[in-house]
């Protein structure tokens, strides 16, 4: 079983084997070094509301953390759109708050709005979610964090396949770029891997947030007879609310939905930001170097599987366990080939495969053999 | 296997012009209202925000959904009244002021709904015609909220009132002519006051569905515009509440396509179908009005 | 002048009314009113910075808020501007990338007329629609913002995508030179010139010229217009296309000033807080200047209201509807009070 003591014990691997340069997933090191300080004052911003039941408050309860301890401020804005305003709301963190050190969370916040503040602003450090910094082409106070959340997704998948009586899975999400199509095809693929005659249906709703398309293609997905829902959009309640509602089980994404779904709740994928942030958050007041490019999985706890829920069988809790050690142990490989996507054509070759930290998954633009739509 | 998708995408698109749909009918016959009046209300956007908060929270504080759903009828109408009462004066523009009211409803809405986002309210029930069914798609598509069923008689209703009683024809003589009312000793301003408050009441019902009933939870995203769309939709109705009910359905379904059609595999251009409600209404406008006439049903004071 | 006398009172009575009103919203919430409107000030405009801050808002909202002016003139009601500035943005990004490698005033000449002149058809059409088959312009304006956003987002998800922006869908980008750059060693970029300067050139045009004075009778009554031999239809269209054009001018400034591609950043609601600016500047180009810089303000101080006080956003918007219900409402003391125009 997966519990708690693990992903803490991982965590703390994760700090070292980011201070200590070069390792695994932890890539360049370079001169990301913020100034030691009596207090360190950091910035985030949200691209949405603090209390979305998702994203962003997956980010906040993150922010959150840092108000334990007593060496650290931090401040935050929500409902920060990708114009000029996060331009100037992180000028005035720094100027009017004194940050140092930045978290503008949203994708779309870091070209061009993240590049040319740190432009401006060659002494303060920037970190952005989910970018893929570049020493070639990027600042050097710039840097970049994600986490490997496919791989509690893929875990869901594993899950969702076992569960299936239908063998016909949905996944709402809010439209196709590599992000989402990764975690759906890492839904498919750990889903296929207990049982291969599953198909995963998508619909795209066009938006973050559009709760009654949500809905409404959740049942759609359940007429045509989906029996486990999952979704990537800003906020999982909806969907898993609908899906209870009509008796099918569901898989969580970005907090823990088991609440919203007492009786068909699954397991879910988490971020797990307050780690994050709070090694960070310690670098920083040691003056030590940051790392420009942060990326990490379940073994470095950047991300969790949502505790099982009451209805997953226990031959389904081996299969998900088993796959979840293989995470830990590092020796998980999701994109192995031979994999297809879902027009025949061959995307990786067999024998070929793409770890985790290779950047070729983070501009898929394809959906695997199983998942039913397209990527236009 | 194909027939009985399509059956099934059908049968989903039906049920989903319910679902979808309800809202839009209450919000619709209270535009509908107000514009036969003379006045176009497009703060109804911040109606709708502000009963769905309220109705959820007063739910949650209650334990009762449909005292929820008075209350949220309670708040459209304090919102329309706002808006009638600044409305009513000379040079005051009924958009601008609209505009700025869904700014303030919907800021007002978020700000004392933070709290409300997280705990979950008893919500609407349904009433379940499908029962006789053994087909779980026929039975969730006539999972149907009593609301929709209130909304549906209200159409009938809004339009016998327009059409066969005394205030109802002074509401209509209103909005044709303000001066042709001023003669016949209408007071036009309690007129729209009223028409403006009833219609707000509307919209506030229509707010508290979203949230106590389908997709059934408070959110800052819940409303995806539909308090604007339902102005469109009014104009395609041509200002009759019976089609006002129709059009609702039909954008309700329009709705529903998307994703019922994504759900078979089909999944092409969802965002122009998304679109697609708005483009039918421009191009029903357009095809209706000739430069003489005007559309038929529209209130004279719209032409001046 | 007796006029701009009347404005400045009653304008002046309304900003100290509106402020009230949002100082008793503060104190219900628990907030020291004094407070709040110390970080409001600090933050809109306590310093350089924070001027700098709010200019830079102010500028797409100047021409937005045209996009209403104008057409106003000649009596139409058009809320299209959101519509306009993504397809001024959109098309103008298209001659962006396509330019890419002539010269960068070159590009950005073209750009400017393309976003200038697709915006303006855009609205134009509104306008052309009332003219000849009499639909509601105030509809149509709407609608068309919606079809606007359904083609960005269409296209730009799909065949116009640079498949380098990954997770944000958005075209090609016009190129790093092309870029519209700021002025001096400030953080406000060109954008900001082009709005005073459209906004003080259509003041002159609706005061100081035949054009401004046709539009003006057009918009008092149509039949008369008529009769007088105007050409209607023509000054009608031409005040929808310049509208139009301002804010196909603010989509542009969009992508050659800030993003550099077009994507759906194009729709932040610029065009829906330009409406309320207009109706503030009681449909005057030159009065819209200080109420962008107004909103601007406002808005500029939101995030250190989040900051400082713990508000939630949403409080802008209370603040920014009090105000403008309050403002719009004082319409309706013009003409009203005699001493006010009492002198000469």
């Amino acid at each position: 079983m997966f519990n708690e003591k693990q992903l803490v014990l991982n965590r703390r691997l994760f700090i070292q084997g980011c201070t200590a340069a070069g390792v695994g997933a932890c890539g360049a090191m370079s001169s990301l070094s913020a100034v030691a300080a009596a207090k360190v004052t950091m910035g985030f911003i949200y691209v949405g509301p603090r209390d979305d039941y998702g994203y962003n408050q997956a980010h906040f309860e993150g922010k959150s953390a840092l108000a334990k301890l007593d060496w650290a401020k931090a401040v935050d804005e929500e409902n920060v759109p990708e114009t000029i305003e996060v331009q100037k709301t992180m000028e005035s963190m720094i100027n009017l708050d004194g940050a140092q050190v930045l978290f503008p969370t949203s994708f779309g916040y870091f070209d061009p709005h993240i590049l040319a503040m740190a432009k401006r602003y060659p002494e303060i450090t920037f970190l952005h979610c989910g970018g893929l910094w570049d020493a070639q082409k990027h600042p050097k106070n710039v840097g970049s964090y994600f986490g490997y959340i496919d791989e509690p997704v893929y875990v869901a998948g594993v899950v969702a396949g076992h569960m299936s009586k239908s063998k016909k899975l949905g996944f709402i999400a809010a439209m196709p770029i590599p992000q989402v199509l990764r975690n759906i095809n890492s839904f498919a693929l750990g889903a296929r891997s207990a049982d291969p005659s599953v198909t995963v249906t998508v619909v795209f709703t066009g938006g973050w947030s559009n709760p009654v398309k949500e809905a409404e293609s959740a049942n759609s997905l359940i007429d045509q007879g989906a029996d486990v829902l999952t979704c990537h959009v800003d906020s999982p309640k909806v969907v898993v609310e609908t899906a209870e509602k009509r008796g099918v089980f569901s898989c969580g994404y970005h907090t823990n939905a088991s609440v919203l779904a007492p009786k068909g709740f699954l397991t879910g994928a988490e971020w797990n930001w307050s780690g994050v942030y709070t090694n960070y958050a310690q670098l920083i007041r040691d003056g030590k170097p940051i790392p420009n490019l942060i990326r990490g999985g379940l073994k470095e706890g950047v991300v969790k599987v949502s505790p099982y829920g009451s209805a997953v069988s226990p031959a389904a809790k081996e299969a998900a366990d088993a796959v979840i050690k293989q995470f830990m142990e590092g020796n998980m490989v999701v994109y192995k080939g031979p994999i297809k996507d879902n027009t025949g054509k061959e995307v990786i070759a067999a024998g070929a495969q793409h770890a985790q930290q290779d950047i070729w998954l983070e501009s898929m633009d394809w959906l695997a053999e199983g998942v039913v739509g397209t990527t236009k | 296997m194909q027939d009985v998708s399509f059956w099934t995408v059908i049968i989903a698109v039906l049920g989903g012009a319910i679902r979808v749909g309800t809202p839009f009918i209450f919000v619709s016959l209270g535009e509908c209202l107000t514009e036969k009046s003379g006045r176009i209300n497009l703060g109804l956007e911040g109606n709708l925000v502000m009963g769905a908060m309220v109705g959820y929270a007063v739910s949650y504080l209650s334990g009762s959904p449909w005292l929820g759903v008075l209350a949220a009828a309670g708040s459209g109408c304090v919102l329309g009244i706002l808006h009638a009462l600044l409305c009513q004066h000379k040079r005051v523009n009924d958009i601008a002021v609209g505009i700025a009211l869904m700014l303030f409803a919907s800021g007002l809405a978020f700000f004392y709904g933070k709290p409300f986002i997280q705990p979950s309210a008893p919500r609407l029930p349904s009433l379940e015609f499908g029962e006789w069914s053994s087909s779980p798609v026929v039975r969730a598509a006539l999972d149907i909220n009593a609301l929709f069923f209130v909304g549906a008689a209200l159409a009938p209703l809004l339009s016998w009132f327009l059409l066969r009683t005394r205030w109802g024809n002074a509401v209509r003589v209103v909005g044709e002519s303000g001066d042709a009312a001023l003669a016949m000793g209408i007071p036009i301003n309690r007129v729209r006051l009223l028409s403006t408050m009833a219609g707000g009441a509307f919209a506030g019902v229509g707010g508290c569905y979203l949230s106590l009933y389908y997709p059934g939870s408070w959110s800052e995203g819940l409303s995806s515009g539909q308090g604007l769309m339902a102005v469109a939709l009014v104009i395609f109705a041509r200002w009759n509440p019976m089609y006002c009910l129709y059009a609702s359905l039909l954008f309700g379904a329009a709705a529903a396509l998307g994703p019922a059609l994504q759900s078979v595999g089909i999944n092409w251009g969802y965002y122009l179908l998304n679109a697609a409600p708005y483009i039918l209404t421009l191009v029903i406008m357009i095809v209706t009005s000739d430069r003489r006439g005007t559309l038929s049903g529209m209130p004279g004071e719209f032409v001046k | 002048m007796t006029a701009l006398r009347e404005t400045w009172i009653i304008s002046l009575a309304a900003l100290a009314l509106a402020f009230s009103l949002v100082a008793i919203f503060f104190a219900t919430t628990g907030n020291s009113p004094w407070e709040v409107f110390y970080t409001l000030y600090r933050g809109a405009f306590g310093s350089w910075f924070s001027w700098q801050n709010t200019l830079v808002r102010a500028a797409p909202l100047m021409l937005t808020a045209l996009c209403t002016v104008l057409p106003a003139r000649v009596g139409l009601i058009v809320i299209g501007g959101e519509g306009a500035v993504v397809v001024g943005g959109l098309c103008s990004a298209l001659v962006g990338i396509t330019l890419q490698d002539q010269s960068p005033v070159l590009v950005i000449t073209a750009m400017v007329l393309t976003g200038a002149i697709t915006g303006g058809m855009w609205i134009a059409a509104v306008g052309a629609l009332r003219y000849f088959r009499n639909v509601n312009e105030t509809i149509s304006s709407l609608l068309l913002n919606y079809i606007a956003i359904a083609i960005l987002n269409f296209l730009v998800i799909g065949i116009l995508k640079d498949p380098a922006t990954l997770n944000n869908p958005s075209t090609h980008s016009i190129g790093e030179q092309n870029m519209i750059g700021q002025i001096g060693d400030t953080s406000i970029h060109w954008g900001l010139a082009y709005g005073i300067i459209v906004c003080v050139m259509l003041w002159i045009l609706c005061r100081r010229s035949t054009f401004g004075f046709a539009a003006d009778v057009v918009g008092g009554n149509i039949r008369a217009a008529r009769l007088a031999g105007l050409p209607v239809a023509k000054v009608l269209l031409w005040c929808c296309f310049l509208g139009g054009a301002a804010a196909g001018i603010a989509g542009v400034l969009e992508v050659a000033a800030v993003h550099g591609r077009a994507n759906s950043a194009l729709n932040a609601g610029y065009g829906y807080a330009g409406i309320l600016v207009a109706f503030l500047a009681r449909q005057n180009p030159l009065a819209v200047i200080p109420y962008a810089i107004l909103l601007g303000g406002i808005q500029a101080s939101g995030g250190l209201l989040q900051r400082a006080h713990d508000l939630p956003d949403a409080t802008v918007n209370v603040i920014q509807g009090i105000i403008f219900m309050v403002i719009l409402s004082s319409e309706m003391f013009y003409g009203r009070f005699k001493w006010l125009q009492a002198k000469n």
